[in-house]
């Protein structure tokens, strides 16, 4: 059982924040559920709950789970990385709670006010009257609270990077090997044969998680902005005077929205699930990261290309310019393959070279990680294609073959990789109960995700839309009930994996680690075990 | 000509073998790892080749779609292109504004569809009856959404908003209103719905 008092701060803080990310993962599945139920049997919902439902799934799912693991884990790793203190253990606490905030007022703003523009929000739908203002400003504040929680976490992670601890080491190299700068300079080095190779200052895990939240800064710029026009136009229409959507072209802000939301997906989360790769591979093999250079190197390429790569969404509109979609639609974004390939390669790589390993759940769920990502990316190159995205765009195939394998299998599974790996040193050495459940867990999640996603492809293969009902149509009913038996696996393995922790941990445990119970309640609690 | 439904068959196809590939390749490394063995020698110049392989693939797929697939070049060059039949359609408050109560067209003949929003983002697609899509595209208000397409088989076909447009736009859907008839059968469905929309007129 888990003893707090025997936990120090920063793992007490990542604690906090895996906790917090489960059981919004869990709130996300369920959402998850009921609208595969829904799209069996269209008479379960009304549009308006349905499409409420379909809005907050993915925010809580992003930023209520994803975001919060992924925070929480590098408030812990990047300090014991470079053996420095955190910089500020304050602000690492006030931002899973300006998330979990930010979280439930946007997930109460389509539970309770209906507010259904879901996560695209294109232009004029929010601020046309759809909504009712106190939909829109709930979603807006929530949303805000959200980006700044992000802002904290982003300027607590660079200076606890940066910050010199009264040493006087010099900023540029320590930025320059941040961005990756000196893994080119070494292959550059050894291939002209000019100087010594020199070993990189920063850790490459540290490089990309800073590459990564470069991306994560200005993503939330760009949401947060938004937020802030959609709060002003609440605003107004509260006091009865409802703005002109007029002042802004839809195409144009379809184009800024998307730069900004496209960062999260092809920016942030490919940059950092590389970075908990190599991370792993190197913990797992105990071996030095296969050809770390390219691997620094590739990470700046993904930089240019994650900032370039937004027109792959706007290919099927008409007055997209042509050679913005063949540059950034096609080009630039064909670059992901090669990016992700390498990261691929040199994670497999790295690990092959310290066989025999056993099979531990981190190395088996890093292995399905890199699984998810080598099924999902691919089906995202197809869609990137001017002929490809005319059939494909908003059908199930993107949202199943592409997104939810990423997000679900790939980013999903690397997580867990995560959470496996670090279970024993977030909680001193606690021991997993069961090994039994953790296979379940993998082997139902694996299976579960990949099905569904590739289910919900083979709908969009034959035509099946995204973010549409089709009441009193079955054409796409035996692809659904196919997708929903997947789903539940998804939401076994969930189960298995709670039950897994919650009775390693002690329920006790998990609550102590946000309040210290009364000295009379733990008696109560030991005695009653 | 090439169809989008054959497309779609040939993907799937595609898309299977894909997916055992990687799960096979998965599987014999997860099986390997645990096992001792001789050092990968020849790593370095197995990295190039794989960057190789990516680079390949991810150019390689939109020249054979490029060559292949004739509707990426009619969209290329759509402003240039002379469309037999023109069809302007506007789309407001959730519903379609069509011209004609049905959208006659004939196989062969390139035809341009022309769709305005007058308030929110939209989509336009076209469906044949098993509920396959023959194409689509966004409809975003303040900007021109035009496409020009070739149907080569005949039938009657659905149109659907295809982008979300609010919790009430999933209603945007006409039936078998596009119909694409033979050459022979144009003519005369032709001519009966310039009667009846003269009829129409009259009253
Ligand atoms: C058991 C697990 C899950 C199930 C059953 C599920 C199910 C669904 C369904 C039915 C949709 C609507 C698809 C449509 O018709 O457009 C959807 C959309 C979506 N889901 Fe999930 N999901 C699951 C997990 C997740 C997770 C963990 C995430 C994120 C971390 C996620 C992210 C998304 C996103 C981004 C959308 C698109 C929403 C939109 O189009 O606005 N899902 N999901």
């Amino acid at each position: 059982m888990l003893q707090v008092s025997g936990l120090n701060q920063l793992q007490r803080l990542a604690l906090r924040f895996a906790v917090i990310s489960l059981l919004f993962y869990g709130l996300t599945i369920l959402e998850g559920m009921i609208m595969r139920a829904h799209q069996i049997n269209f008479n379960m919902l009304d549009a308006d709950h349905y499409f409420a439902m379909m809005g907050a799934h993915p925010m809580v799912g992003i930023f209520g789970s994803s975001f919060m693991l992924v925070f929480g884990a590098f408030y812990f790793l990047v300090p014991n990385l470079m053996n420095k203190e955190i910089y500020s253990q304050r602000l690492a606490e006030l931002t899973w709670i300006l998330m979990t905030a930010g979280v439930g007022l946007v997930w109460l703003s389509g539970f309770v006010f209906r507010y259904a523009a879901l996560y695209t929000n294109y232009w004029p739908l929010p601020v046309s009257g759809e909504f009712s203002p106190m939909a829109l400003g709930t979603f807006a504040v929530g949303n805000i609270i959200i980006m700044t929680g992000v802002f904290v976490f982003c300027y607590n992670i660079f200076a606890t990077i940066f910050h010199r601890q009264g040493e006087q080491k010099p900023m540029a190299p320590m930025l320059a090997s941040a961005f990756g700068i000196d893994g080119f300079i070494n292959i550059y080095r050894r291939v002209m044969r000019k100087g010594v190779e020199k070993e990189p200052i920063m850790p490459l895990p540290i490089v990309a998680i800073f590459r990564g939240t470069v991306d994560t800064v200005l993503d939330a710029l760009v949401l947060g902005g938004i937020s802030v026009v959609f709060l002003f136009h609440a605003f107004y229409s509260f006091m009865g005077t409802s703005l002109s959507a007029g002042w802004f072209d839809a195409l144009l802000y379809k184009n800024i929205y998307w730069w900004g939301l496209d960062l999260i997906a092809d920016g942030l989360v490919l940059i950092y699930v590389a970075g908990t790769w190599y991370l792993l591979a190197t913990i797992i093999s105990g071996k030095k990261l296969f050809m770390q250079n390219i691997a620094r190197a590739a990470l700046l390429v993904e930089l240019i290309v994650s900032w370039n790569v937004w027109g792959h969404h706007l290919l099927s509109d008409q007055s997209q310019p042509m050679w913005m979609k063949i540059l950034s639609g096609e080009m630039v974004t064909a670059f992901e393959l090669i990016t992700m390939g390498i990261a691929v390669f040199v994670t497999l790589m790295t690990l092959w070279q310290a066989r025999p390993l056993p099979m531990t759940p981190a190395l088996k769920f890093l292995l399905g990680g890199v699984l998810g990502f080598s099924l999902g990316v691919p089906a995202g190159i197809i869609q990137a294609d001017l002929g490809m995205n005319r059939i494909l765009h908003n059908t199930q195939w993107v949202i199943g073959a592409h997104a939810h394998m990423q997000l679900l299998v790939g980013l999903g599974m690397t997580l867990y990789a995560a959470v496996y790996a670090l279970f024993p040193m977030l909680t001193n050495d606690v021991k997993l109960k069961s090994n039994a459940l953790t296979n379940f867990h993998f082997w139902a999640h694996l299976i579960g995700g990949i099905g569904m996603s590739a289910v919900m492809g083979f709908a969009g293969m034959d035509g099946m839309l995204r973010r549409t009902v089709y009441p009193g149509d079955t054409t796409f009913q035996s692809e659904m009930i196919a997708a929903a038996f997947f789903g539940s696996l998804i939401v076994a393995a969930y189960l298995a994996m709670m039950y897994n922790i919650i009775s390693s941990i002690g329920v006790k445990g998990l609550v102590e680690v946000f309040v210290k119970l009364p000295e009379k309640m733990k008696q109560r609690e030991s005695t009653a075990l | 000509m090439i169809e989008s439904s054959q497309v779609m068959g040939l993907m799937k196809v595609v898309y299977v073998i894909y997916l055992l590939i990687v799960f096979s390749l998965m599987g014999m490394y997860a099986m390997k790892i645990t096992k001792t063995g001789s050092e990968f020698q020849k790593a370095n110049i197995f990295f190039y080749g794989w960057v190789g392989l990516l680079v390949c693939t991810g150019v390689g797929v939109h020249i054979l779609t490029f060559n292949k697939i004739p509707w990426v070049k009619w969209d290329i060059n759509r402003a240039a292109i002379n469309a037999e039949r023109e069809f302007n359609i506007t789309i407001a408050d959730y519903k379609f504004k069509l011209p004609e109560e049905r959208l006659l067209i004939k196989k062969g003949d390139m035809v341009r569809f022309d769709i305005a929003s007058e308030d929110h983002t939209y989509g336009f697609g076209v469906f044949r009856e098993d509920g396959s899509m023959v194409f689509q595209m966004q409809v975003v208000p303040g900007s021109r959404n035009d496409i020009v397409w070739k149907f080569e088989s005949p039938g009657a076909y659905s149109i659907r908003s295809t982008e979300y447009s609010g919790p009430k736009g999933s209603a945007l859907l006409v039936k078998n209103v596009v119909f694409v008839a033979t050459e022979k059968e144009f003519a005369r469905l032709d001519k009966e719905l310039r009667q009846k929309q003269d009829i129409y007129k009259r009253r």
